[in-house]
C-alpha cells in the first residue's frame, strides 16, 4: 500500500500519481523516492519545511521538471518519457497553474490575461474572450475586464490567475502557494474561491502551501520531508474503512 | 467555570424560568453540548443563596420548574464587572503536547512518529472548523476561527519542534 494512498478507495485509479520520484539538482537531492496519488475531484495539500522538496515534487507532477528515477501517471497515461512538446501540451490543455506570483501579463487586461489560455489553443478571439468575460463574476472581478493586470490588487491579481488557469476546464490545477503574496484575510478568500470553484467543476488539485489555513480547505494533506512523503492519517482514520470518503470522516461540528 | 455568571448575565434580559434559561443557553453557547436541567436548577439555586437572583414562585405547586428567577442588583453589578474584567492569558506551559515529547525523548521512543501524528490530528480538525465555517453563519465562524488560530499556533510549535528534536533530546539526556 503506497503511503500517499492512506484511506482512499485504492481500487479507482488516480488522477495523478508519482511512483519513487527521484530528482536532483546537480549534488542537491530534492526527492528521494517521493510517491503520492491524488484521485479525480480530490483537493490534497501538500505541506513541509522550506527545502523539503514540495516544490519539486509538485513541479515533477506537472510535468516541468522530469524525474531522473521514478514514474509520473496522470489519468493512466505515463507522462514522464514524454518528449518536451507532448509535455508542453499537456501542461497546457490538460493542466492549470496558480503560482505565488508573477504569472500574469501585466501589460495586459484582466480580459485578455484570462482569453490567453484559450487563444493558445487555438480557440477564436470570439469565443475567447466571451468566455473569459463569463469568468469575471465567479471569481468577483466584475467590471475589472477592461483593467490591466499590472493595476489591480494582489488578491485580484490572483483570482485572475486561477481564472486564466481554470477557463479551459483542465483536468488538474496545480498550485503552488497561491496564497503566499497576500495577507492572511485576503489570501483565504482567495483559497475559499479556489476551493469552491474547483469542487464545482469537478477539478483535481494539487496544492503546495506552508499555510496550514489555506492546507485545511484541501480534502487530504500529506507531508513532504527530506523528499520523501511522510503522512500520519489522524487516529480515528485508521479504523475508517477505506470507503473513498477520507475528505468527509465525520460530521464537521464544533463540539468535540 | 462560565456557567454561572453566564446563566446570571441571560438574566438580565428579564426575568426567566429555568426552562427558557437552559433553551437560550444551549443556543448560543452550546454548540452541540446541551447543559442539563439539573445544573441549570442546581446554579440557580446556588445564585439564589448568595444573594444574586431572587426565586418567586408564580405557578402552583412544587418544584424549581414553577420558579420564575429575577437578578438581583448585586447579580447585575457582578456581570458588569465580569464583562469588564479581560480573562488571564493561559500560558499554556503544562500543554500535553510538551509532556508527550518530552516523556517520549526520556524513554527513547519516537517522539518524530508522535509530532507527526498530532499535526495529522490538528490538520484534520483544522479541515473541519474550517468546512463547518464556509457554511456557518458569521457567529458561528466567529467560534470556529478562534479554534483555528489556536489549532495553528499548536501547529507551528509542532514544526518548531520537530526541526529541534536532536538537540532537546541531547539537553535531556544531559
Amino acid at each position: 500500500m503506497s503511503i500517499g494512498t492512506l484511506g482512499r478507495d485504492r481500487s479507482a485509479s488516480p488522477m495523478v500519481e508519482g511512483r519513487c520520484l527521484v530528482k536532483s539538482f546537480g549534488r542537491t537531492p530534492a526527492l528521494n523516492g517521493a510517491s503520492v496519488a491524488v484521485a479525480a475531484g480530490e483537493i490534497v495539500a501538500v505541506m513541509g519545511p522550506s527545502g523539503s522538496g514540495k516544490s519539486t515534487l509538485l513541479h515533477c507532477l506537472a510535468g516541468i521538471f522530469t524525474p531522473d528515477a521514478g514514474e509520473v501517471h496522470v489519468d493512466g497515461r505515463r507522462t514522464d518519457r514524454l518528449g518536451e512538446t507532448r509535455r508542453s501540451e499537456m501542461r497546457r490543455t490538460d493542466f492549470g497553474f496558480v503560482f505565488q506570483f508573477g504569472q500574469l501579463v501585466p501589460e495586459l487586461t484582466v480580459e485578455d490575461n484570462i482569453a490567453l489560455p484559450l487563444l493558445l489553443g487555438g480557440k477564436t478571439r470570439r469565443y475567447a474572450y466571451a468566455t473569459a468575460r463569463s469568468w469575471l463574476p465567479r471569481l468577483e472581478l466584475d467590471g475589472l475586464g477592461r483593467r490591466r493586470t499590472g493595476e489591480v490588487s494582489g488578491g485580484e491579481a490572483q483570482r485572475v490567475a486561477m481564472a486564466r488557469a481554470l477557463v479551459h476546464h483542465p483536468k488538474i490545477l496545480f498550485a503552488d502557494e497561491p496564497t503566499g503574496s497576500l495577507d492572511s484575510l485576503t489570501g483565504e478568500h482567495v483559497m475559499e474561491l479556489l476551493a469552491d470553484l474547483t469542487r464545482a467543476e469537478g477539478t483535481t488539485v494539487v496544492l503546495v502551501t506552508h499555510e496550514p489555513r489555506v492546507a485545511a480547505y484541501a480534502d487530504r494533506m500529506v507531508l513532504v520531508r527530506d523528499g520523501n512523503v511522510t503522512v500520519a492519517e489522524p487516529p480515528h482514520a485508521q479504523s475508517h474503512p477505506a470507503d473513498g470518503s477520507a475528505g468527509r470522516r465525520r460530521p464537521p461540528s464544533l463540539a468535540r | 467555570m462560565s456557567v454561572p455568571i453566564t446563566l446570571l448575565g441571560l438574566l438580565e434580559r428579564e426575568p426567566s424560568y429555568g426552562y427558557d434559561l437552559k433553551r437560550d443557553y444551549d443556543a448560543h453557547f452550546g454548540w452541540g453540548r446541551s447543559l442539563p436541567f439539573g445544573q441549570v436548577y442546581a446554579t440557580l439555586a446556588r445564585l439564589a443563596r448568595d444573594g444574586k437572583v431572587s426565586a418567586a414562585t408564580v405557578e402552583p405547586g412544587a418544584g424549581p420548574d414553577r420558579k420564575r428567577y429575577a437578578i438581583t442588583e448585586l447579580g447585575t453589578s457582578e456581570v458588569h464587572e465580569w464583562l469588564r474584567t479581560p480573562i488571564e492569558p493561559e500560558p499554556h506551559l503544562q500543554t500535553l503536547l510538551f509532556t508527550k515529547v518530552v516523556l517520549a525523548l526520556i524513554l527513547g521512543r519516537s517522539a518524530r512518529t508522535y509530532l507527526d501524528t498530532q499535526r495529522a490530528a490538528h490538520m484534520e480538525r483544522m479541515r473541519q472548523l474550517t468546512e463547518l465555517r464556509r457554511t456557518a453563519g458569521s457567529v458561528e465562524a466567529l467560534l470556529a476561527d478562534h479554534g483555528l488560530f489556536h489549532l495553528e499556533a499548536d501547529l507551528r510549535w509542532i514544526d518548531l519542534t520537530e526541526a529541534r528534536l536532536t538537540s532537546v533530546a541531547k539537553a535531556i539526556k544531559a
